[in-house]
């Protein structure tokens, strides 16, 4: 029996977000879901951007590559097709994820390339002082919104379901059995997985927001919280605002590399046989 | 013997065939004029051979792809052209700090922005060198013949995963688009230089994805090698590539990035002389406006004159030591080039010896002509 502390670096801790920050709890389901796997650390590579969440390679004992801002996911699709046989994990920010990588996410998403793409949802920038996002709700107060924003948000699952993503899922921190679930069912999809994982910022869209202390913000979660079969009885009015969470899409077809695979064994033995 | 084929093709072609011969496996892109025969090139012969061509997004996720696909054991390249360099350039500097190996066809055409862009320019010189943010060098390559673009891809991909860096392949619409007989030969496996793996039983406590203690990099095993863990950082790093923001080590990163292409400066650069033995003026020149160069060399020693060629098949770094020569041996030297005199300059930076530096630049989108670098040097 493996330990998620076996895929740690116990050597970095503490980590470096505030003190009631959500990434904690999505670092440790990721550790946990690989242990819970037993997937040979050898076998897994993970990419990361720039950002709170970006920060997460850190404190893994993983093959990890740390990139640009808003660039992990193409980095991501080298990775998984340069080597088809990898677990390739994705970890981003709304910032590199949905704002800034958007148009990344879309793509991957189209595409199904073979990667789980863990995407930390925090409706701000917290690295970097709390800016908004494209996921931040409009009339939120951020440090670039003072006044309140103007902007309509990206439901970042509508937005990846529409894209043809095969997996698509959502979690809180507030239920961390779920999210380890979740995030699993994602690494054994042979595709393009999504899991948007709601993290709390107490320290910045907390405070501007007047949402509470963490434990306040975890607690607005779980009031938010609706599971997505109930959900499915419920009217656009009555979800207005909610967070639906579990498996929002599980569709499966086959990934950019499985269809690419075929085209590569026929042109190479037709052009082995060409030479010979 | 080798085998060899004789193909008449176009540069762009002999670009993809190049690379694929020195071991290139993995190509991401977004196609561009005048550099997408490099693009279609690749996704017709890719998997044929194995390889892999996807078309991105655009030209930031294409430069992230190629490192990802790097870092997992394939050498990688792309192909793009003014504007999708720019965008290019911003992961150009991962892969610079990074150290993750790759090479970039670029097909130099008229700009800024769409300009004239399927009309042939040298002027992304500059934007080679200096394109991407922060202190850092880079190796860059320029092709003058279609057997150029197949013969110094391996010395790109050569290069690339020899000093463990992005290098450049500066080509031009001329020599893009230019069809010529290309005598394609096997490279033998002594020839392709693979990056240095980490010695057999290197232990994961003993092992560091990066070294900078002198001026090599540190071996480089693929993601998913079965002993060892790789980490790769775009912030600045320790050796065990882990975060290392203390002012010594940002110091010491950006020092050896430097040091690693200026310290091997003779093993990296590449010229060509044509009839400077007792050359007394001399035309430097590089890509499409060397062949213009040498046709001007040939008039002139007709006319009596004794003229002679250096070709920079180097670019970056700049060959300063076989250019002082230069200037210190003749009277006066035309700098021949497709833009308003970025190569000019430079070279004008080592003329300690008070030769007369002249240029025939062009800037109209048509190649530059013999009897105009014939007139810069007469002009009085």
């Amino acid at each position: 029996m493996k330990s998620y502390k076996d895929y740690m670096l116990f050597n970095k801790l503490p980590h470096t977000w505030c003190a009631g920050c959500g990434d904690g709890i999505i670092l440790q389901s990721i550790a946990a879901v690989m242990a819970e796997m037993e997937i040979d650390k050898h076998d897994i590579a993970l990419a990361s951007g720039i950002g709170c969440f970006g920060r997460v390679d850190d404190y893994l004992d993983i093959n990890c590559m740390h990139v640009t801002h808003g660039r992990a996911l193409p980095a991501a699709t080298g990775i998984a097709l340069g080597n088809p046989n990898l677990t390739v994990l994705c970890t981003m920010g709304d910032g590199d994820g949905a704002t800034i990588g958007g148009n990344h996410l879309i793509h991957a998403a189209r595409r199904n390339i073979n990667v789980t793409a863990i995407i930390a949802n925090n409706y701000n920038y917290g690295q970097t002082g709390g800016q908004y996002s494209a996921t931040t709700p409009t009339h939120s107060i951020t440090s670039t919104s003072p006044y309140g924003h103007v902007e309509h948000n990206f439901d970042l699952c509508k937005l990846a379901e529409a894209a043809g993503a095969t997996f698509v899922a959502r979690a809180t921190t507030y239920n961390p059995v779920q999210m380890r679930k979740l995030i699993r069912q994602g690494i054994e999809n042979k595709g393009f997985s999504l899991i948007e994982c709601m993290a709390a910022c107490p320290t910045h869209y907390g405070r501007y927001n007047k949402q509470g202390d963490a434990a306040a913000m975890l607690k607005r979660y779980n009031e938010l919280t609706v599971p997505v079969e109930k959900a499915k009885n419920m009217t656009p009015e009555e979800l207005e605002g909610k967070l639906v969470t579990g498996v929002l899409v599980n569709n499966p077809r086959p990934d950019y590399y499985t269809m690419y695979k075929k085209i590569i064994d026929e042109q190479s033995a037709a052009y082995e046989a060409a030479q010979a | 013997m080798a085998k060899v084929i004789k193909k008449f093709i176009e540069g762009n072609d002999a670009c993809v065939d190049g690379a694929i011969a020195a071991g290139a496996r993995f190509y991401a892109g977004y196609p561009i004029s005048p550099s997408s025969e490099i693009a279609e090139g690749a996704a017709r012969e890719m998997p044929k051979h194995g390889g892999i061509y996807i078309q991105m997004e655009d030209e930031l996720s294409s430069m992230n792809a190629l490192l990802g696909a790097s870092l997992a054991g394939k050498k990688s390249f792309t192909a793009t052209s003014g504007p999708g360099f720019t965008l290019m350039q911003e992961n150009l500097g991962l892969g610079i700090m990074s150290e993750i190996p790759c090479v970039l066809y670029v097909v130099m055409r008229s700009g800024p922005a769409t300009g004239a862009a399927t009309k042939p320019a040298q002027a992304d010189i500059m934007q080679a060198r200096w394109g991407t943010h922060g202190d850092h060098n880079i190796i860059a390559l320029s092709p003058s013949s279609v057997q150029d673009c197949y013969d110094l891809s391996l010395t790109a991909f050569n290069l690339a995963e020899k000093y463990r860096t992005p290098v450049l392949f500066l080509s031009d619409e001329v020599i893009g688009h230019l069809r010529e007989t290309c005598r394609e030969r096997e490279f033998a496996p002594e020839e392709i230089f693979n990056r240095v793996q980490p010695a057999p039983g290197t232990t994961q406590e003993e092992f560091r994805p990066y070294d900078f203690s002198g001026t090599m990099p540190a071996p480089m095993p693929a993601v998913g090698d079965r002993n060892l863990l790789m980490r790769t950082t775009g912030s600045t790093h320790d050796e065990k590539g882990e975060f290392g923001p203390g002012p010594a080590n940002i110091n010491k990163v950006t020092h050896y990035l430097t040091d690693k292409i200026d310290k091997n400066v003779d093993d990296i650069t590449i010229v060509r002389e044509y009839k400077m033995e007792d050359a007394e003026v001399a035309i430097i020149s590089f890509g499409c406006s060397a062949r213009s160069s040498m046709s001007a060399v040939d008039i002139l020693r007709e006319k009596g004159v004794k003229a002679g060629l250096l070709q920079l098949v180097t670019i970056w770094p700049m060959p300063e030591k076989q250019i002082r020569e230069v200037l210190q041996k003749v009277s006066k030297v035309v700098v021949a080039e497709m833009n308003l005199g970025q190569l000019a300059k430079e070279i004008r930076s080592f003329n300690d010896y008070g030769c007369k530096v002249l240029q025939a630049n062009r800037t109209d989108g048509v190649l530059i002509t013999p009897q105009q670098i014939i007139d810069a040097l007469e002009e009085k």
